[in-house]
């Protein structure tokens, strides 16, 4: 049975999130030649994370895909941010 | 359908396809002779395992040098748990049962991907050898105990790197497993059952898929992270280079303890099955057990500093393990809650599956009311590393798990084999195990508490009179477990040919002959009543 | 859900892509692991990760990081080109892919053999004589590094077939499953290395 979901993205989109994900990798550059400290780490990860935000979506299809993927998708992110948060429990507070 | 005895069906053991002979399994993609194939892996390997134990435990039986030295000792008890539990819990009964029935039960032919799921069958073959080869090569068997704590498992001279990889070979195949039935279950299910209508045993393989899937990765990069320390000096966990040893403690529990969840998810979900059709009547809360399910898995993930209260934590982080450990027990007992209340009031038959059920309840409940003792943070200090937590383990994955096991054994033989055991046997058999369970493990829990410290190959002699009560507990144990084995074994070449529905249960594996044929079911079967349905004056009008 | 089991060679898209993600979820979990080391140690070692970071040439971990997010670009675009049954954009987006991976791999190796030539590697002299923090980020970046590179291999190696199959036939405009999983996992190593990239040559 053909898919119905047949949703064919143009190449001019990708042309354009190429575009939009290369002008972040240069803010990226750019940002870590101000001293803002603790800050940095948290822009530069912010930055990644809409990187692979849009990676995720547009190049992986993750918009066009079911609730239950992107759930999936979106979880497995918490997921692990949650591991990361709770082992800081132990060695923020030793 | 016909039954079994009309021979108007081919059934999967006959079934004539491309390759013959013993190529006919080797190179199967049917689900139900891989599930058969790892049945046999896993029994061969369990009697090891249980053999390797009971040399434990003749070396425990009096104190000092009994049969071995602490070295052959240690060796021994780190086997042992390398078998037991990478090679048989944590696959057990997801890639016997999960493999055999999961398809049947949502009415479909197979797996998503069969070819997928004889891979996992070869990788999981070969980790298990190579973790026997790692006793034989090189330079001597593994001594740091199954958790490899660093430092000494850097430090230790013997084949810990063979080890490492076996299990990290052992953890790719329940990653490809847990991957192939989370897709079984979503694009699989026969029209007409939703989720909702699935049976609970399903619901359970899928809960355990979803951790076999996100935690078991985990364990695979501090494996190769072991092996970079031993092999480069890396440094992440050696404090002489600025690591952190109790870093290492976080990444293993972070697998291992949702590790335990693969382990008894599955157990409860067979037990799920037996309690309904051995009292005849609907499971008693059906969505509260697929949720509490769900809900396992999930805590169980933020639980894994509970091995680690005495390593060196903060104290916030353990409050806060100290306090989920708490609420990740009760979906367990809501659980337990549900499982009573189907037998309650239920055309009982107490037939081997159903002893061997509530066999389970009582175990488990032990050995989960023990692990609230060495949840709260003060009594965990007095146990920690004693007896008494090799009793709460054994009480939870082999009273747990194994009896559970064994209730799914004497409830599925007859629908895998299409034949029927002796039942007085079995019975015999199951009273003799659980006596000498109960004799072995439960002493453990005083001398454990009196000090008796784990993984120690001598004691002192107050220990002695219940380290012997205890080990001859585990020669009536094994016993047991032989004469079960033999009656298992007895009737799958000469038992009496059983029907397709011997229990007059109303899932669909009772549906269909048994054995079943290849592609299980004539055609795909419409669902549409609810999974336990015994009948209209029986419904469960609540759910 | 499938009403009916087709005894072909192909599986059905939706399941294959199913089974596709999860995969990329374990892989995304198998990185975790490092990703939490690192985390502790910068933390820990925040000044000795700067000092350390310094030696890492960002030029090259930009370009790297250039060629890895156009090679997703050029694969992304080679499904749409399969979809429309352009067989030769096809052929010509993926070998732009595999370049675009080689010349990341000729970077890696370049960067590798400048630390190498400076005695600093897992288990070296220099490096057990470096001050911990310093130590450990190397330690980091090998592994993660390693780790990376060894699934960009088993990416190349993966659109290699697929470059094949899609010259031969049996990857076309009906039935580009392989395709499409291969562009997935092709992501993920780009994923993996979006992170990798301000965490290894942004420290700051």
């Amino acid at each position: 049975m053909k898919n119905l979901r047949s949703h064919i993205t143009g190449y001019s989109t990708y042309a354009i999130i190429l575009v939009f994900l290369l002008v972040l990798t240069a803010l990226s550059v750019v940002v870590t030649g101000y001293h803002l400290g603790a800050f940095s780490v948290g822009i530069a990860l912010l930055i990644a994370s809409v990187k692979v935000a849009t990676v995720i979506s547009y190049f992986m299809h993750l918009r066009s895909e079911n609730m239950f993927l992107k759930v999936a998708v979106s979880g497995v992110f918490i997921l692990f941010g949650l591991v990361i948060i709770i082992t800081f429990f132990d060695y923020l507070f030793r | 359908m016909g039954e079994t005895g009309g021979e108007i069906y081919i059934s999967y053991l006959k079934h004539k396809g491309k390759y013959k002979g013993i190529l006919s399994w080797l190179l199967t993609t049917d689900h139900k002779r891989i599930g058969l194939m790892y049945f046999f892996v896993i029994t061969v390997f369990f009697f090891i395992g249980a053999s390797l134990g009971a040399l434990m435990r003749t070396e425990l039986i009096a104190p000092g040098q009994t049969i071995m030295g602490p070295q052959t000792y240690n060796g021994l008890f780190t086997v042992h748990g390398i078998i037991m539990i990478f090679v048989i819990v944590i696959p057990g009964l997801s890639v016997v049962f999960g493999n055999f029935f999961l398809p049947i039960l949502i009415g479909a032919k197979d797996v998503a991907f069969p070819k997928l799921n004889l891979l996992s069958f070869y990788l999981y073959a070969l980790g298990a050898v190579l973790a026997v080869v790692s006793q034989f090569a090189g330079s001597g068997p593994p001594d740091t105990g199954w958790s490899f704590y660093v430092p000494y498992s850097v430090e230790s001279s013997t084949n810990v790197i063979f080890a490492l990889t076996a299990a990290f070979i052992l953890g790719f195949s329940s990653i490809l497993t847990g991957l192939n039935f989370i897709v079984t279950v979503h694009r699989m299910r026969a029209p007409g059952m939703t989720f909702f209508k699935m049976p609970l045993f399903p619901w359970a393989i899928y809960a355990t898929a979803w951790i076999q899937v996100l935690a078991t990765p985990i364990i695979g990069i501090t494996l190769l992270m072991v092996i970079a320390e031993r092999v480069f000096g890396i440094g992440f966990f050696d404090p002489s280079l600025g690591g952190d040893p109790i870093l290492f403690q976080h990444l293993f529990w972070i697998y291992s303890h949702p590790a335990v969840y693969i382990m008894i998810l599955p157990a409860m979900g067979v037990v799920t099955e037996i309690f309904p059709t051995f009292s005849q009547k609907p499971v008693f809360g059906y969505t509260a057990i697929a949720v509490s399910s769900l809900a396992i898995a999930f805590i169980g993930y933020f639980v894994w500093g509970h091995h680690m209260f005495t390593s060196g934590t903060s104290y916030f982080s353990r409050l806060f393990f100290s306090l989920l450990t708490f609420l990740v027990a009760v979906p367990s007992a809501i659980k337990v809650f549900n499982w009573v209340a189907t037998l309650y009031g239920g055309s009982i038959d107490l037939k081997p599956p159903l002893l061997y059920a509530v066999g389970f309840i009582f175990l488990f409940m032990i050995g989960g009311l023990t692990g609230l003792i060495q949840g709260a943070l003060a009594t965990n200090i007095q146990v920690h590393d004693t007896s008494f937590v090799v009793a709460h383990f054994h009480y939870i994955i082999f009273g747990g798990m194994g009896f559970a096991a064994f209730a799914g054994i004497h409830y599925w033989f007859p629908k895998m084999y299409g034949k029927m055991y002796n039942i007085r046997f079995a019975n015999i058999a199951f009273g003799i195990i659980f006596t000498g369970f109960n004799l072995f493990y439960f002493p453990q829990f005083i001398i454990g508490m009196q000090g008796m410290p784990r993984r120690y190959f001598d004691y002192l002699p107050q220990f002695t009179p219940i380290q012997f009560i205890s080990t001859i507990g585990a020669y009536i144990l094994v016993s047991g477990l032989v004469i079960m084995l033999i009656n298992l074994f007895y009737a799958r070449r000469k038992g009496a040919p059983a029907p397709a529905n011997p229990w007059k249960g109303v899932t669909l594996e009772w549906q269909i002959p048994s054995p079943p044929p290849l592609e299980n079911f004539d055609g795909i079967p419409e669902i549409t009543r609810r999974p336990y349905f015994f009948g209209e004056d029986k419904a469960d009008k609540k759910d | 859900m499938t009403d009916h089991i087709v005894h072909t060679e192909h599986i059905d898209r939706e399941t294959g892509k199913l089974g596709m993600w999860i995969f990329l979820f374990t892989e995304m979990f198998l990185f975790g692991g490092l990703f939490l080391v690192y985390a502790v140690m910068r933390v820990k070692y925040a000044d000795d990760f700067h000092i350390a970071a310094h030696d890492l040439n960002t030029f090259i971990g930009t370009l790297n990081t250039v060629f890895l997010l156009t090679s997703s670009m050029t694969v992304a675009m080679a499904i749409t080109a399969i979809q429309k049954n352009e067989r030769n954009l096809v052929l010509f987006l993926i070998a732009v892919t595999l370049l675009l991976a080689a010349l990341f791999m000729l970077n890696k190796y370049i960067e590798w053999s400048h630390e190498f030539k400076n005695h600093i590697y897992p288990g070296s002299k220099v490096l057990k004589n470096l001050p911990h923090g310093q130590l450990l980020f190397f330690g980091l970046y090998f592994m993660m590094t390693g780790l990376h590179a060894l699934h960009v291999f088993v990416g190349m190696i993966l659109l290699t077939i697929n470059l094949v199959k899609v010259k031969t036939g049996s990857v076309n405009h009906e039935y580009y499953l392989l395709l499409e999983n291969s562009g997935l996992y092709w992501h993920l190593v780009d994923l993996i290395w979006i992170f990798l990239f301000p965490l290894l040559y942004l420290v700051t």
